[in-house]
């Protein structure tokens, strides 16, 4: 166990834990965050991304100490139900969620990217989108979504 | 809202009065049983909640709240919004003022399973929750009508007030808050009629999905309980091992451990922490027995069809041998589909607290009172001490470990005497869930001169073992099934000839049969001389339902088939199946479909497409879903690039009847999934094992598209039919999805493919078998 100090979502946490323990592990049971999800454990499907520093990282398989002193950004940190993120908003009014588990994968993902390049070409966006699953299969309400953000960004 | 639905702690008592609503009595099961309960899986069952009386549905708080408990839970697909609706458009008030109570165990009726496409038919037509919710419509009007001295007919209800025309009027809280019902559901109550709805058939926005954006849904994954521990499981490398010992001193070293469960084959840890019940499991030395070697993959299909099978005659009209004799030619091919994965996206977890005089499990089960029959028996004990709470999971199309995790939970709770949270990994889910069943389906046509089709004989395997765990078989899944109970296989029996009407649940006999037993004619189609026999044979794997089961598969042969029949005539694909049609609705969705496509009206293969580059098609399927619940047709148009294999869809159509649409947003979404999900199960979703062990464990080696893959267009004709019943709408469209890909496959290259997946590697070898 060692002490860990956390900044998620603009709070600061000092956390006991084992240095090695996944991101994930801390979000969700130390912090009980809901934002990210465990999908596979394997950085193969996205549920678990949250943005650190701007970049989307997929915090099942990065230990806790390798994030210390940078800021950790979740689903739940971006926006809130009654004052949503641009991009939440976009999924908002496109519909685009079926069961909703893989949303901070698409949503982070696509948000990092975006805010980067906001002129990111359709294949652009497609390629940064190759490592996220969705098992509903939302797939098209989600790219529209993510279109609509594009031009709120233009 | 969320917090609302999520409501994990308290009870269905404690609820109400929060809710302002008096406190509903658990009435003793009614010796009388108005309505016909106990009719399958998916229907109504007899529980401690008796689901004859109207205070087990709803409760109408002083405030006018009103409280609906539902044994039909949402998975994703929209229920919890549309049940929402149902009930605020059966007792004419907003959908704010309505609270939906999801399968509770101590809360909400006994309505089985929330599956098999069948909560629509079971709640949204003439009993369940709309049946409820008429009835107390129905007697709030009469209580107002005695309260005011007005005639019910010159009353009127809006927004839960009941007015005459002169003033006068009092509110649903006036009139019952507080106080129960105390009457059963009157089977006679009249529903609404679509002609009326105001809040039904519109458009309502799912009222999970800004909880879910935002990242504030508490999804089963969440729940944290007071004192909670963490659990892992340490599935055997393959079906059938057994434990030959367990190293506890192999995890020792890791620190927060608390216990090493083993009980006969099940072996898990509990620690403190999840990282460390990871690790401990992980870590932990098992000597596993090994199980029998698997049938080799390759020769797996023929393998199905020798093994002893469990028989079951559809339809025959005892004459199709003498008509394929006389037919100008006989079609024959066989088709094959394998097992494939739910592969939920979130791996499943549960959460238990056994201790030693009662249970609670907070479970994603699509099952919560058969879950709570399991875990009483696992656990030792009595079903009434016994309580699940459904907490959704990710999407679980079926019979995904929901199940199986709950038990884990269960287990290993009662083992160390605190609540658990178990979370499997992907590799535990991938390589013992419930997979959708291998099958294999034999066709042979006779065809006159003309082309049409004389004959139909059709013969299916499917593979089986497990299931449902139901409400007496915790061994139909791996951990039931580890820890020492039975499970559920294939007993042979031959087949008998059929002799009441016509069953299609499995969409085994195709649509163009007329399904004639006994003079009666249950089939969608014409053709006269036909038989369906069908035979569950053993699995090496465990079997459930994944969307669709084996209606998916047993369509995908059907309408290929039906497609090969129609190219041999030289037919247009659209006009052949119309030829052979006989049920309007079927024939309506056919139609709509190609009107909506402009389908290109000719026969496949397409005229002038070279052997060489990139080449487009288009392909049509339809089904009447389980033979009478839901009818669609499918238009997919596709590119097939002849070089590397890969298949491309660029545009769907569809056209969907499932009666009364009770919120045409959410039909879309399910339409659009559906057919998105089919697309990946028929492109790439595969399960592989060598001769020991499964060998697609991960997102690497089990291929679903992802959100980089090409979107298709995706366009919908919806066909409204607010006079008949609701039937369900979730599973349709992707039970067409393969059979529409693999007809255009044709249409471009003129290559019929009769194995799914459709992989660029089997394209390939089938393309350069073309000569």
């Amino acid at each position: 166990m060692t002490a860990i100090s956390l900044k998620v979502n603009g709070h600061i946490h000092s956390l006991n834990v084992d240095p090695e323990t996944p991101l994930l592990f801390v979000l969700s049971d130390e912090l009980q965050l809901r934002g990210p999800k465990f999908g596979c454990g394997l950085a193969q499907c996205g549920a678990c991304t949250v943005l650190i520093q701007g970049k989307a990282v997929r915090s099942c398989v990065m230990p806790v100490s390798a994030v210390q002193q940078r800021e950790v950004t979740t689903l739940e940190g971006l926006g809130t139900p009654e004052n949503p993120h641009a991009i939440q908003q976009a999924f908002v009014d496109e519909q685009a969620a079926q069961c909703g588990f893989c949303l901070s994968g698409v949503i982070l993902t696509a948000k990092a990217l975006l805010d980067k390049t906001p002129g990111a070409s359709d294949e652009q966006i497609r390629e940064a989108m190759s490592g996220v699953l969705c098992r509903c299969f939302a797939h098209t309400r989600m790219m529209q979504a993510i279109k609509r953000y594009q031009t709120r960004l233009a | 809202m969320n917090d609302l639905w999520m409501k994990n702690t308290v009870s269905r008592r404690d609820f109400l009065k929060t809710s302002g609503a008096l406190v509903v009595r658990l009435s003793a099961v009614s010796a009388m049983q108005p309505l016909a309960w106990a009719q399958g899986p998916f229907a109504t069952h007899l529980s401690h909640i008796d689901p004859a009386r109207l205070d087990s549905w709803l409760a109408v708080g002083s405030d006018g709240t009103v409280t609906a408990y539902t044994g039909k839970c949402d998975f994703g697909q929209g229920m919890y919004t549309v049940q929402t609706q149902l009930v605020a458009e059966e007792l004419c008030v907003p959908t704010s003022r309505v609270k939906l109570i999801q399968c509770d165990t101590s809360m909400t009726p006994d309505q089985g399973t929330t599956s098999g496409s069948q909560s629509t038919p079971t709640n949204f037509n003439q009993e369940g929750l709309a049946q409820a919710a008429a009835t107390a419509r129905v007697a709030l009007l009469a209580m107002a009508s005695q309260k005011l001295s007005v005639p019910e007919g010159e009353l009127t209800i809006e927004d839960g007030v009941i007015r005459d025309k002169n003033g006068s009027r009092i509110s649903y809280g006036e009139l019952i808050g507080g106080k129960h019902f105390d009457m059963n559901v009157n089977p006679a109550a009249k529903r609404r009629s679509p002609a009326e709805w105001k809040v039904m058939g519109k458009p309502v926005p799912s009222m999970d999905r800004v909880a879910l954006i935002t990242g504030t849904f508490e999804f089963v994954h969440n729940v944290h309980v007071p004192g909670m521990v963490h659990g892992r499981v340490v599935r055997p490398p393959e079906i059938g091992a057994t434990v030959a010992s367990v190293d506890e001193k192999s995890v020792q070293h890791v620190a927060g451990l608390i216990k090493v469960v083993v009980r006969k084959n099940f072996v898990g840890v509990v620690a403190q922490k999840q990282w460390q019940a990871a690790q401990a499991a992980k870590d932990l030395k098992v000597v596993w027995t090994p199980g029998p070697r698997l049938p080799v993959q390759k020769d797996f299909y023929d393998y199905m069809r020798k093994q002893p099978s469990r028989d079951v005659m559809l339809v025959n009209s005892k004459d199709v041998e003498d008509k394929l004799k006389l037919s100008t030619r006989v079609l024959k091919a066989i088709y094959v589909h394998p097992y494939q994965a739910h592969g939920s996206i979130g791996s499943s977890c549960a959460v238990a607290d056994i201790q030693k005089d009662h249970a609670t499990v907070w479970s994603a089960t699509q099952s919560v009172y058969p879950t709570r029959h399991s875990v009483s028996v696992l656990t030792g004990l009595p079903l009434e001490s016994v309580r699940v709470i459904f907490v959704r999971g990710s999407g679980c199309y079926g019979l995904n470990a929901a199940d199986t995790v709950s038990f884990d939970a269960a287990l290993l709770s009662q083992a160390v005497q605190r609540p658990v949270r178990v979370q499997l990994t992907r590799l535990d889910e991938f390589l013992s869930e419930n997979y959708g069943a291998a099958c294999v389906i034999e066709q042979k046509a006779g065809v006159d001169a003309s082309g049409a089709i004389m004959a139909w004989d059709c013969e299916t395997w499917s593979a089986s073992r497990g299931g449902r765990p139901g409400y007496e078989k915790p061994g139909n899944v791996i951990t039931g099934m580890l820890a020492g109970f039975d499970t559920e296989t294939v007993t042979p029996r031959s087949a008998v000839e059929p002799t009441e009407e016509l069953r299609n649940g499995a969409n085994a006999v195709p649509s163009y049969m007329a399904g004639c037993i006994g003079g009666k004619c249950g089939g969608a189609g014409s053709i006269r001389s036909e038989r369906v026999l069908t035979h569950a044979v053993s699995s090496p794997f465990f079997t459930g339902p994944l969307r669709s089961p084996l209606r998916l598969q047993n369509t995908f042969a059907h309408e290929c088939f039906m497609d090969e029949i129609s190219a041999n005539g030289k037919a247009d694909p659209v006009a052949f199946r119309l030829q052979h049609l006989r049920e309007t609705r079927m024939i309506d969705v056919v139609k709509a479909a190609a009107k909506k496509a402009d389908w290109d009206a000719r026969p496949s293969p397409k005229p002038g497409n070279g052997r060489g580059g990139t080449v487009t098609g288009r392909g049509i399927a339809c089904v009447a879903y389980e033979g009478d619940n839901g009818y669609a047709a499918l238009i997919a148009e596709v590119e097939v690039d002849q070089t590397s294999g890969s298949v491309q869809a660029k545009r769907f159509v569809v056209a969907q009847d499932c009666g009364p649409i009770s919120n045409p947003d959410g039909l879309r979404n399910q339409i659009e999934g559906g057919i998105l999900q089919g697309m990946s199960r028929a492109l790439g979703e595969e399960i592989t094992w060598d001769d020991r062990k499964v060998t697609s464990i991960d997102w690497r080696s089990y291929h679903s598209l992802s959100l980089g893959m090409q979107t298709p267009i995706i366009e919908s004709a919806l066909i409204d039919r607010p006079s008949v019943e609701a039937t369900g709408a979730g599973e349709t469209a992707i039970t067409l999805a393969a059979a529409a890909i693999g007809n255009a496959i044709f249409d471009a290259t003129g290559v019929r493919i009769r194995a799914v997946p459709f992989s660029p590697d089997r394209v390939k070898t089938a393309l350069s078998a073309r000569g």
